[in-house]
């Protein structure tokens, strides 16, 4: 195998060349139906976008193998630092589609208070799922301070942080894989090179071979992996992570994989992703690979499959009915939780504005549509 | 009581709070070993061992993006940025990050930490190790911005940032590290993060000013005197959230106003205070509310000593408030 040579686990035929992903058949099955679970929550949101019931969505199309098998070996004492394209690896551990849909809808339940875009979740049980920032790379060296603390303590915590290849291009990247390769910090690094950053290919982000090789500079080891073979991915994770908690300190991982929708659902990528690559990856699709894979010990057919996919779809669709029934935020939300106790400069803005709203009426809200 | 510089009052808050709290951690550029560039954290590391006072790597965005993690997840960072003009790579991380974190997560996550750095003009540093930034940071809900002006407020304040739930921007006026002495208690105490302190009583002219210039005050109010006029000074020292209500309470107890920061004056904090008194208290002004400020200009070296407000300048700006 030749160094730029991706860790495959999964071959083409579905076998996996002896290697033991140590899974229980419940747990093969979980990783399955997450993956079903993100690509049909992802379907479900496009059509709600569209048809003008939610205002914005972040497609995972093509990545759900990279997402799934790294937080297949994630405990709940563990802390993930995702991506806003990430979600699955929330709903694997058992974060509900009605939870994550009541931020989609930015209503009363949501656990931001709808306060931040759609897809920008945050969760704190059943693991911690850090709460998604737009601006990219800030979570990264956040990530490698909570991992310090876990270590300071003495606890064998690991954080996982996800970025994607226009990661690696922030400041966040540089200094949090430096200050972790410094002081060891319990990290795994998955950058999900996925190809694209919005518009712009790999090539306008680096002059580098790859971003595996990156890690070499931060005194860690970089690991090459295929991002669409998910016992690949659990593979490298598992390594990174018992490192990770042996004390040995931060690894990256670069997973190769490709975005096979938009950026979100205000982006159109049939104007800058040329047709030969989409046609290339959709021939490698995550999911049928691990559905060949699946087949192969006996725990899928066409027909489960079908009837997985169908039993999925009915319980999103349903969190989604009920996510839409929920009001909007109360207009207090806007003023609680700035700080840990309200301010009076705060708490008169607030009762003025509750004021307003009844002397005045409530502010109508604008049509306006979100470019990025 | 034992008498302390500023900067001896810094030292001895952070060595109280460390000894009382093991989860108090104190980091950032040269501040082990060497005890920081100014000297506000030596023998810290000896006392404290290596995990809890430490050197970073050359990099203000990692060491605040670390502190925010490390808050969140139980420990209680205090991280040093070595000069205010190098916080900016930080800026995103303070901003958007660290002010926002539990508004966005619904209060989910909390980033509870203190950022100490050093701001401000008079050691010849040119353009780049003496800016006054409060006013880019008082303009972020979510956080909390504290100037302390005597080494009794330094270390009660201290300890108090420490202690909040917020994060914290603690900007220490290097011009007063050693020039100002006062007494200090022994041990824990706190200076609460909601009140002004009124540091000089007068019935004519409020000056209203933080940090370095309360001593600037402080003489122009002297000279003052000696001419007839009963200058008040009131020490803001937490700007943010500010005491609105203590600041129109002087205002409308003396009637004539100046604001005083040796920051840019255009949109810069004296602008906020001008306009809470405009917008509350009009009809109680005898005079045009004055701002005194820093000129908007870089900061310049040589020549610094005519870029910061002095006696001269603020006493002017009391004279013609006062025979307006």
């Amino acid at each position: 195998m030749s160094p730029n040579e991706p860790l495959r686990v999964i071959e083409p035929d579905g076998g996996v060349n002896g290697y033991d992903s140590r899974l229980t058949e419940d747990q093969l099955i979980h990783c399955y139906r997450t993956m079903v679970s993100v690509r049909v929550f992802d379907e479900i949101c496009l059509k709600l976008q569209r048809s003008g019931r939610i205002a914005f969505s972040i497609p995972n199309k093509g990545v759900e193998a990279t997402q799934i098998g790294a937080a297949s070996v994630m405990k709940t004492s563990d802390w993930l630092f995702p991506s806003y394209r990430d979600f699955g690896m929330a709903l694997y551990h058992g974060v509900t589609p009605l939870r994550m849909m009541q931020n989609m809808f930015g209503n009363a339940e949501d656990q931001a208070k709808g306060r931040q875009m759609p897809v920008h979740f945050s969760f704190e049980e059943p693991i911690r799922f850090y709460s998604i920032s737009s601006p990219i790379g800030t979570h990264i060296p956040q990530s490698v301070g909570a991992a310090y603390a876990a270590k300071l303590r003495g606890e064998d915590t690991v954080c996982l942080t996800s970025f994607g290849d226009g990661g690696t291009s922030s400041m966040g990247f540089h200094s949090g894989l430096n200050f972790a390769g410094v002081w060891k910090a319990p990290v795994v690094f998955l950058c999900q090179n996925n190809g694209w950053a919005i518009s712009c290919p790999v090539e306008e982000q680096t002059a580098s071979e790859g971003f595996a090789i990156k890690a070499r500079g931060y005194g860690m080891p970089g690991v090459l992996i295929d991002g669409n073979d998910l016992l690949a991915v659990r593979k490298a994770t598992e390594e990174a992570v018992e490192r990770a908690r042996a004390g040995e300190g931060p690894t990256l991982i670069e997973a190769l994989t490709f975005r096979m929708g938009g950026h979100s659902t205000s982006d159109d990528p049939t104007r800058y992703v040329p047709k030969d690559m989409v046609d290339y990856w959709a021939k490698r699709d995550p999911i049928e690979r691990f559905e060949k894979y699946l087949e192969g010990v006996g725990l899928w057919s066409p027909e489960m499959g079908k009837a997985l996919y169908d039993e999925v779809t009915e319980e999103i669709k349903e969190a989604a009915r009920q996510a839409e029934k929920i009001s909007s935020p109360a207009l207090d939300t806007i003023f609680s939780d700035v700080y840990a106790e309200m301010p009076p400069h705060i708490r008169s803005q607030g009762q003025a504005a509750f004021d307003l709203a009844r002397t005045r009426g409530d502010a109508e809200a604008g049509d306006g549509d979100f470019p990025l | 009581m034992t008498t302390r510089t500023l900067l001896q009052a810094i030292n001895d808050g952070l060595h109280t709070v460390m000894k009382e709290d093991p989860s108090v951690l104190v980091f950032g550029e040269d501040v082990g070993v060497k005890g920081g560039v100014f000297l506000v954290t030596e023998g810290l590391q000896k006392e404290f061992g290596k995990e809890r006072c430490f050197d970073t790597p050359l990099s203000e965005d990692g060491i605040v993006g670390a502190a925010i993690g490390m808050a969140m997840n139980g420990l209680k960072p205090v991280a040093e940025i070595q000069f205010q003009d190098f916080i900016f790579p930080a800026f995103d991380q303070i901003v958007s990050e660290a002010a926002k974190l539990r508004y966005r997560s619904g209060g989910q996550y909390t980033a509870p930490m203190v950022i100490r750095t050093p701001y401000g003009g008079g050691i010849q540093g040119g353009l780049y190790h003496s800016q006054s930034g409060e006013a880019y940071f008082c303009h972020t809900p979510g956080l909390k911005v504290v100037i302390p002006s005597t080494p009794h407020d330094a270390k009660g304040l201290l300890i108090a940032s420490i202690e909040d739930p917020d994060p914290v921007l603690f900007l220490e006026p290097k011009a007063l590290y050693r020039a100002v002495k006062g007494e200090v208690p022994e041990g824990h105490y706190t200076v609460d993060l909601t009140t002004l302190r009124e540091a000089r009583p007068g019935k004519d002219v409020v000056i209203f000013c933080y940090g370095a210039m309360v001593p600037v005050a402080m003489k122009a109010a002297e000279l003052a005197s000696e001419n007839g006029i009963d200058c008040r000074v009131v020490d803001l020292r937490t700007l943010l959230p500010l005491d609105e209500e203590g600041v129109l309470e002087h205002a409308k107890a003396v009637g004539r106003v100046v604001v005083l920061h040796e920051a840019p004056r255009f949109c810069g904090y004296g602008g906020e205070i001008s306009a809470l008194i405009a917008e509350n208290c009009i009809e109680y002004m005898e005079a045009p509310i004055t701002r005194v400020a820093g000129f908007d200009t870089p900061f310049p070296n040589t020549l610094e000593h005519h870029y910061l407000p002095d006696h001269r300048r603020v006493l002017d700006a009391v004279e013609r408030t006062y025979h307006f």
